[in-house]
């Protein structure tokens, strides 16, 4: 029995005592049953020497004990606070029988010092000791977690919180460390394993007989045609709760993690998803968040009531709780298949509803890759001010290349949301197509500039007609489409037309009636260090075959022994990520940051991991930083079976051309 | 851009105070009255803002978001308006003169630079706009004529420089030294990140079958080992009557080779322990997942006395629930002329089709009852009549669906 363990039984009975807060020395005082924020205790481990022993542990989850992967004795491993500026040695004990390694995720260093072993290093041998030396240059929410097999997903990550050296322009009174992650009770390579040999495994939400029957999810054709395409479209997480338990800070939805906060108070919660395999939605009924920062780096504030995030991904949001009420924090696998949850309030022992479980979202066209007919994707809500034609003038006749009309399937107009935002109707009347100077706002209408040219035609929206709804005859692994792939069993779909889904809240949260984040939400606090364009454009598909579990990059496994991606030091490019699976991967990059494509110019929002929706694309701006980098989908599991490849970044005279 | 040079020319001119730049940046496009002359081209005006960005910047920060009254109802803010986390209800009748504050050095607004402000940046691009999200109504006499001469950062379009080789070295290797990083290259990185082994038995039918003249047994499975591309399987199948000897019995050691994302081509040997005498055939085939999610197998076998056999198996898995799913599946075997040794006639030898339901509590381990009706035909019926045996019927079969 470990020290966790009973500490923790400990404190639940110091709790019901009432005197749960005066142990606060023997935990992390950010990831308490019962937190009072992180601002007052001081945070687990700070300064210049930090060491932090990974070692096996138990845990317990609900009441229920659980093996795992512990660091300090602690899962979610110790928070690590760190001023920008100071010079930070950190000296890993790895108490375990195997090779382990941290990396220290969004954080800029020298690459030998990145953790990641076979590209960076060589790994911390079992029963050894390594030290990671390095400067902190930034600031911000981050996390570290090791990237050696699949200790992630058995508790192997925890927070990192860097002070700004100068005063924080985001203000706030008390701070909650929110660290959401899915947590088995089984050891991961057997989840994996289940998924090698049967890849819906741990889907209990599919379509059945029963549900056709009570009229339930697609109709019996929309089912023949997904059938004929042999794709699922229940199928929107590989692992389920079928398998997870979601936690808050290590603990369960029946542990309820509370964080205290005083009515008015404006809270700064940082939320990381340590997930191995969920991508989070993320909400407070009742309660709007406002988004300050994303991936570590301040961006503008946004009022948002639910945001998605993938795994990797880090936003920080302040919350002002006007009452002396509890709010509940709920964290919705994407499938909603289960959600983790805690509480706010403004003291312990108080709780808030739980919302149920929202239906479960089945993926559409646009998921699949077509979203080039889809006009749900074109968000004109979000088009703001102009002059010109009104919506009801939209000519879709001209709508540029790719998009012929008479073949154009399963046109989806359900969604097309046009009053998402405050924009509505006043300001729509006045969009003026013809004057817009970029096609990448409007998907699907082509990538090229000037192809929304003709949309200012007279033709009326609901004339639309859009015969041929033969999607199953459509080739699903057209090569053509996609040049850079390498054509074999690892790649089952091609998206025909894939379009820009940055506009998109996120798979599922389309119609949920509240506002929900979007990356063109996200504009930089800063301007962007590096605003030249981007020499060249970098084109990488994620490619995948659910049946066989296969996941890679172009159509490569890393253990192919794919080329690695090179860029110069320094060097400005531009990187296009084009989702060929009905799966949404978030896509990191070690040792960058990337400034999104998303419309905002010098302020683009910068990140290093961006969730790519199903059939969609993003394009983000990078600079070379030399190094060999790791470059993945943060999906445990995707890695694991091949979604990585190497970023090599030379010094000019270095670089072999 | 020309929204933002208009509104770096009013920021310049009216916010002395680049502490109200901060706390009020996002809440201009509300503001009544505002005047915009269109002003296309005016890069210049970040001057006098950089300036006030360079003024000794107190410790301090600006007291102004806090003092004020919080999340200001009073703020004409859309509801969806992306930065209606700040607090505008402080901005009520301020003195826009006012220099009582002034900004912290890192205020990111402290420049004015707003030529570039990413919020006033586009020209009228639909989705581009950021500001989409505000209520542009509520600027009444605000100028937006297109102007798309001064895209920026984000907003350009990619060159087509060449990509550099790669280079061929491992720089970690500098650090940690070459052995090293090459094994850890192998182990850690290649092996670990899609270069697995993995196995799997699998046993389709394994099944007790009650049925006139005696209640018998039947099994049908494979296994394989292997990466994804590239494995070895191995097939059994066979029945019997219990209180009688194994009646059919054959094993297959296949190479299996992916085709495509669905489909494995599989080819190797086939060896009939069962009826007597055995025989050892040649066999290539395929097995994978057809459209409309059907498992299918197909197989040809050339036996050592040079006859030639085939096989077709499909089945469905209809799910019912979740948890329970009926499992249509039939098995057909042909041949290519009459080997009466064994009993066989040239064409449809036999046929089984049964239908299963199985739960699913676990999927490795999932029980199922069920029917199957076999038949035989043509002249293999025939020879089956002339030993006296019969040529099929029904059963009722209970067993267990299994893998691991």
């Amino acid at each position: 029995m470990s020290r966790v363990v009973d500490r923790r039984q400990l404190l639940r009975g110091a709790s019901l005592a009432g005197g749960g807060l005066a142990l606060s020395a023997y935990m992390p005082a950010w990831a308490q049953p019962v937190s009072a924020g992180i601002a007052k205790p001081l945070p687990t481990v700070s300064g210049e020497d930090i060491t932090l022993k990974v070692a096996h542990q138990m845990m317990t989850i609900d009441g229920r004990q659980s093996h795992a992967i512990g660091i300090n004795g602690t899962v979610p491993a110790p928070l690590i606070r760190l001023r920008e500026g100071q010079n930070v040695r950190l000296h890993v004990v790895n108490e375990l029988d195997e090779e382990t390694s941290i990396h220290w995720h969004g954080l800029l260093l020298p690459f030998q010092m990145d953790g990641v072993p076979g590209i960076a290093f060589p790994g911390i041998p079992a029963r050894s000791t390594f030290t990671y030396e390095f400067p902190i240059i930034q600031s911000g929410t981050y996390w570290y977690h090791s990237h050696s097999g699949l200790q992630e997903q058995e508790g192997h990550y925890g927070p990192i919180l860097i002070d700004p050296k100068t005063p924080d322009p985001v203000q706030f009174d008390r701070e909650h460390v929110i660290v959401l992650s899915d947590h088995s009770f089984q050891h991961p390579h057997y989840l994996f394993d289940r998924l090698k040999k049967e890849s819906g495994y741990f889907n209990r939400q599919r379509q059945t007989l029963s549900g056709l029957l009570a009229g339930k999810d697609q109709p019996l054709k929309e089912r023949l045609m997904w059938g004929k395409m042999r794709m699922d479209p229940a199928d929107v997480a590989d692992v389920t709760a079928s398998a997870y338990t979601y936690l808050v800070n290590g603990y369960g939805p029946r542990d309820n993690w509370t964080a205290l906060f005083r009515p008015g108070e404006r809270v700064r919660l940082r939320f990381i998803n340590a997930s191995s395999m969920t991508t989070f939605n993320v909400r407070i009924p009742g309660l709007p968040m406002t988004i300050v920062a994303a991936d570590g780096l301040n961006v503008r504030p946004v009022e948002i009531d639910e945001f998605q995030f993938g795994p990797a991904e880090t936003y920080d949001a302040i919350v002002t709780p006007p009452d002396m009420r509890a709010y509940t924090l709920v964290g919705e696998s994407v499938d909603r298949s289960g959600q983790a949850r805690a509480t706010l309030a403004p003291r312990e022992g108080m709780a808030a509803e739980v919302p149920p479980l929202r239906k479960r979202p089945l993926a559409t066209m646009k998921d699949m890759g077509m979203g080039g007919m889809d006009h749900g994707s074109m968000n004109h809500g979000a088009m703001g001010a102009g002059a010109g034609a009104s919506m009801a003038g939209m000519d879709h006749s001209a709508m540029g290349p790719g998009t012929d009309a008479g073949a154009m399937p399963g046109m989806d107009h359900s969604q097309m949301n046009h009053g998402t935002t405050a924009a509505a109707a006043g300001s729509m009347v006045g969009m003026n197509h013809g004057s817009a100077p970029q096609a990448g706002a409007m998907p699907g209408m082509g990538q090229a500039n000037g192809a929304m040219a003709g949309m200012s035609g007279d033709q009326a929206m609901p004339g639309m007609d859009m015969p041929g709804m033969d999607v199953g005859a459509m080739n699903m692994r057209d090569f053509s489409k996609a040049p850079e792939v390498k054509k074999g069993p690892g790649v089952q779909t091609i998206s025909s037309m894939p379009v820009d889904r940055t506009g998109d809240p996120g798979q599922g949260l389309e119609n949920v009636g509240h506002r929900v984040l979007t990356y063109r939400d996200l504009v930089a606090l800063e301007r962007n260090p590096d605003t030249r364009a981007p020499e060249r454009e970098i084109k990488l598909h994620l490619t995948g075959n659910m049946e066989r579990y296969m996941w890679g990059f172009d159509g490569e496994k890393l253990s192919e022994n794919p080329d690695p991606i090179t860029l110069l030091h320094g060097e400005r490019v531009r990187v296009t990520l084009i989702n060929d699976t009905m799966m949404g991967h978030p896509i990191h990059i070690h040792g960058h940051f990337f400034d999104l494509v998303t419309g905002k110019g010098a302020y683009a929002p910068r990140k290093h991991t961006v969730l790519v929706q199903p059939g969609g694309t993003v394009s983000w701006d990078v600079t070379g930083e030399e190094g060999d980098w790791a470059f993945h989908c943060h999906m445990l599991y995707h890695m694991h079976a091949g979604m990585m490849r190497v970023v090599q970044v030379r010094k000019v005279g270095e670089a072999a051309a | 851009m020309n929204r933002s040079l208009l509104l770096v020319g009013l920021a310049s001119a009216a916010l002395a105070s680049p502490v109200f730049g901060q706390s009020m940046d996002h809440s201009m496009h509300n503001m009544p009255g505002m005047t915009m002359p269109a002003k296309p081209g005016a890069k210049a005006t970040p001057k006098p803002a950089k300036k006030a960005a360079a003024k000794p910047a107190p410790k301090r920060k600006a007291p102004v978001r806090r003092a004020a009254p919080r999340r200001a109802q009073a703020a004409p803010a859309p509801a969806a308006d992306p930065h209606a986390g700040h607090d505008m209800s402080g901005m009520q009748g301020m003195d826009m003169s006012g220099q009582q504050q002034p900004a912290p050095a890192q205020d990111p607004h402290a420049g004015h630079d707003m030529s570039a402000m990413p919020g006033m940046s586009s020209s009228p691009s639909a989705g581009q706009d950021p500001h989409a999200g505000h209520d542009m109504t509520a600027m009444p006499g605000m100028a937006m004529d297109g102007n798309q001469a001064a895209k920026v950062g984000t907003d350009l379009p990619p060159g087509n420089k060449p990509a550099p080789a790669p280079s061929g070295d491992h720089l970690a290797d500098r650090f940690w030294g070459a052995g090293a990083m090459a094994a850890s290259r192998e182990d850690d990185l290649r092996r670990e990140h899609g270069g697995m082994t993995y196995y799997q038995v699998l046993f389709n039918l394994a099944e007790y079958q009650a049925r006139k003249g005696g209640d018998g047994y039947r099994w049908d499975g494979e296994a394989w080992i292997g990466g994804d591309i590239n494995r070895l399987t191995l097939k059994s199948e066979g029945e019997g009557t219990f209180g009688k000897p194994l009646e059919a019995a054959e094993v297959q050691a296949l190479y299996s080779r992916a085709l495509d994302p669905y489909w494995n081509l599989q080819a190797g040997v086939r060896y009939d322990f069962k009826p007597n005498p055995s025989r050892t055939y040649a066999t290539i085939g395929v097995e994978g997942l057809a459209p409309y999610w059907f498992d299918v197998e197909g197989a040809l076998f050339l036996s050592d006395k040079g006859d030639v056999l085939g096989r077709a198996e499909a089945w469905y898995d209809q799910r019912i629930t979740n948890y329970f799913v009926l499992q249509p599946r039939v098995e057909a075997n042909f041949a290519a002329q009459d080997v009466r040794r064994d009993g066989i006639g040239s064409g449809l030898t036999d046929l089984e089709a049964g239908l299963r339901l199985r739960y699913e509590g676990r999927r490795e381990l999932a029980p199922y009852i069920g029917i199957s009706w076999e038949r035989q035909f043509g002249d293999t019926a025939r020879f089956t009549r002339a030993r006296g045996d019969d040529t099929g019927g029904f059963s009722f079969v209970a067993g267990v669906r299994t893998w691991f």
